[in-house]
């Protein structure tokens, strides 16, 4: 199992090397001259000069790309925002919690309605909970979340107001956003929750299970939703990856002061650093996400599993046989 | 023989042979009734794409000041923005703009990654590790925030946007390409093609891509619902397509200021979106049923 961890990690640097270059690429190719953005159009030719010599942007780009990750790996910095002077990374880390709160309670919307449904929707295929299950799971997955969130927020805070629609200071806060980022994915996960259900439950040992009288409701959430976790697992565990990616859209919408609302508003700004920072934060989170789901992935399946560990192997399956 | 006779042969063996299977696989598609109605939903919005300019009631920017914000009405169906723009035109002209940057990227993205994955599958080796690891890069960022970020550094406008997206949307042609180019490049007829001395240019498009065509049709037709999203959630956040051209995406993040008293400036935009990337959804989850050949009966 250390094997295998240590493999993926390892596997992990040329990939995040591979992002910082893009994204660092992304920054310095962009027309336009950095200092001249710091600076605004007043500023004299010689101004400008000397800043770019002081950012050190005369210098060829390796020789750029080398003190910006030495910077990175060093002093944890990412450069300083245009707009505010202060150190981008600080900004990161003070919104970031927001975000990754805004994401938690995104899966948890996401995991309550897809699992259920998906599962009903399986254990009765063609009934019409099925068919009516997955008519709206394939509208959930077809509405833009921005427009979700401003019918929420429409219905919910301006209409009924039951509920706040902007701000994140709160359980109440938390609801609408909440949706608007879980929804969405829930409409995937139920879909994939029912095409592993279906495959599952006409294995022979549901038949077994089922033959040796153990309940229907045991069978369904025993037998097979413990088979069905894995791939399940990994699905909801990408679905992270492109909430933090999705939290930019919801975040600007709810007024939440996290990550995503920050880079939108550098957007608007041009605020370079910034967008670049928190575009390579958010992959690296991205990856260290994905390398847990895949760690979780081995650690769920013992196929994975028993291709690393030597011994235990036969122990392990002599447990399962009994425990089943 | 004479040609006579061999053609009649042709046509007796044409007839005995047993149907292809993208002509199966079309027969199993029509029989899907959700598929058919996901196909329908497509053809209509590009029809009203196409006829935008015979369909939509007012030019799509000729602003009516005084008929600033009104609801549906007889006159605006679907109601006014701020400066009095038609709605229901706007919500035709948009179709416009989405449905040529999702066909677009997504054309321009299957391309790219579909040649970046089919090299990679089909040499193996050095080059392969190259470019998926490239790849790999690429899907690593979660592909809004790659999007929102290409955008930013290169500016709005149209064409930006459509390079923007596919950008986002190379990773996933090339690694489903190699991933079916792959499994097709050591079976029998590559090797029977390949001692004829045929090239490898030619074994590769007219050989094997054929066969890895399906999975190829399905993640372009789901793909152009994401892309259409994409470019939405784009301009939303206020990049992307830029006014005054219509697009969705914009029109929502203009009605959104105005929403507590004017629901007509989401909801139709909105509606708009939904029901061509639900048309898309529809189609793509069929294709991909009708030409799944586990499901072959």
């Amino acid at each position: 199992m250390y094997k295998y961890i240590v493999k993926r990690v390892l596997m992990m640097i040329p990939v995040l090397l591979g992002i910082t270059i893009l994204v660092f690429l992304m920054l310095r190719l962009t027309p336009g001259d950095p200092a001249r953005s710091m600076l605004g159009d007043t500023a004299t030719q010689e101004e400008v000069e000397a800043l770019r010599e002081e950012l050190g942007l005369n210098d060829n780009l390796v020789v750029q790309y080398v003190r910006y990750m030495g910077d990175l790996i060093f002093h944890g910095s990412l450069g300083t925002s245009y707009v505010s002077g202060r150190e981008v990374m600080t900004e990161i880390l003070d919104r970031f919690p927001t975000t990754i709160l805004l994401t938690l309670c995104g899966i948890t919307v996401t995991i309550l309605i897809g699992v259920p449904t998906g599962i009903i929707a399986a254990v009765k295929q063609n009934s019409w909970m099925d068919k009516v299950a997955t008519f709206i799971g394939l509208f959930g997955v077809s509405m833009p979340a921005f427009w979700l969130g401003l019918l929420l927020a429409q219905f919910f805070s301006l209409r009924l107001g039951w509920l706040p629609a902007t701000g994140f200071y709160g359980p109440k806060y938390w609801i609408l956003p909440a949706i608007t980022v879980g929804l969405n994915t829930s409409a995937l996960v139920m879909r994939m929750t029912r095409s592993t259900m279906l495959e599952v439950i006409r294995q022979d040992y549901i038949r077994t299970a089922r033959a040796k009288g153990v309940k229907e409701r045991r069978v369904v959430m025993k037998h097979a939703l413990d088979n069905c976790l894995i791939p399940l697992i990994t699905v909801i565990g990408l679905q992270i990856g492109s909430q933090l990616g999705g939290a930019m859209v919801t975040e600007t919408i709810f007024s939440i002061p996290g990550l995503g609302k920050y880079l939108v508003d550098s957007i608007t700004s041009r605020d370079y650093p910034v967008i670049q920072g928190g575009v390579l934060f958010t992959s690296i989170v991205f990856c260290v996400v994905n390398l847990f789901v895949d760690i979780l992935y081995a650690y769920a399946d013992p196929r994975i599993k028993t291709q690393y560990v030597k011994s235990g192997g036969k122990k392990r399956t002599a447990e399962k046989v009994k425990e089943a | 023989m004479g040609t006579a006779e061999i053609n009649d042969l042709v046509e007796n063996t044409t007839e005995l042979k047993k149907k292809s299977q993208w002509v199966s696989a079309m027969g199993r598609l029509k029989k899907n009734k959700l598929a058919m109605f996901g196909l329908f939903l497509v053809i209509f919005m590009v029809l009203v794409a196409i006829f935008a300019d015979v369909l939509a009631p007012y030019p799509y920017d000729e602003q009516h000041l005084a008929d600033s914000l009104l609801g549906p009405c007889l006159r605006y169906p679907f109601g006014t923005d701020k400066y009095g723009r038609c709605i229901l035109s706007r919500v035709i002209y948009g179709a416009r703009t989405s449905l040529l940057v999702g066909f677009a990227a997504v054309t321009a993205a299957a391309l790219i990654g579909g040649c970046i994955g089919a090299v990679a599958g089909y040499f193996g080796g050095v080059l392969d590790n190259v470019l998926m690891r490239l790849i790999d890069v690429i899907l690593s960022i979660p592909s809004m925030l790659l999007a929102i970020s290409i955008s930013a550094m290169m500016g709005t406008g149209l064409f930006n946007t459509i390079v923007a997206i596919s950008i986002g949307s190379i990773g996933q042609f090339a690694r489903i390409t190699r991933a079916a180019v792959l499994s097709e490049r050591d079976q029998e007829y590559v090797e029977s093609v390949r001692a004829i001395s045929a090239g490898n240019g030619r074994i590769l498009v007219r050989h094997i891509l054929p066969n890895v065509l399906a999975p190829l049709i399905v993640q372009y037709s789901l793909n152009i619902a994401s892309s259409i999203l994409a470019a939405a959630g784009l301009s939303f956040v206020g990049l992307g397509v830029q006014p005054p051209m219509a697009e969705w995406g914009s029109m929502l993040s203009a009605g959104r200021s105005l929403i507590r008293y004017n629901w007509w400036l989401t909801l139709f935009p909105g509606l708009a979106i939904m029901v061509t990337v639900y048309g898309f959804n529809l189609f793509g989850d069929g294709l991909r049923d009708a030409l799944d050949p586990r499901l072959k009966d």
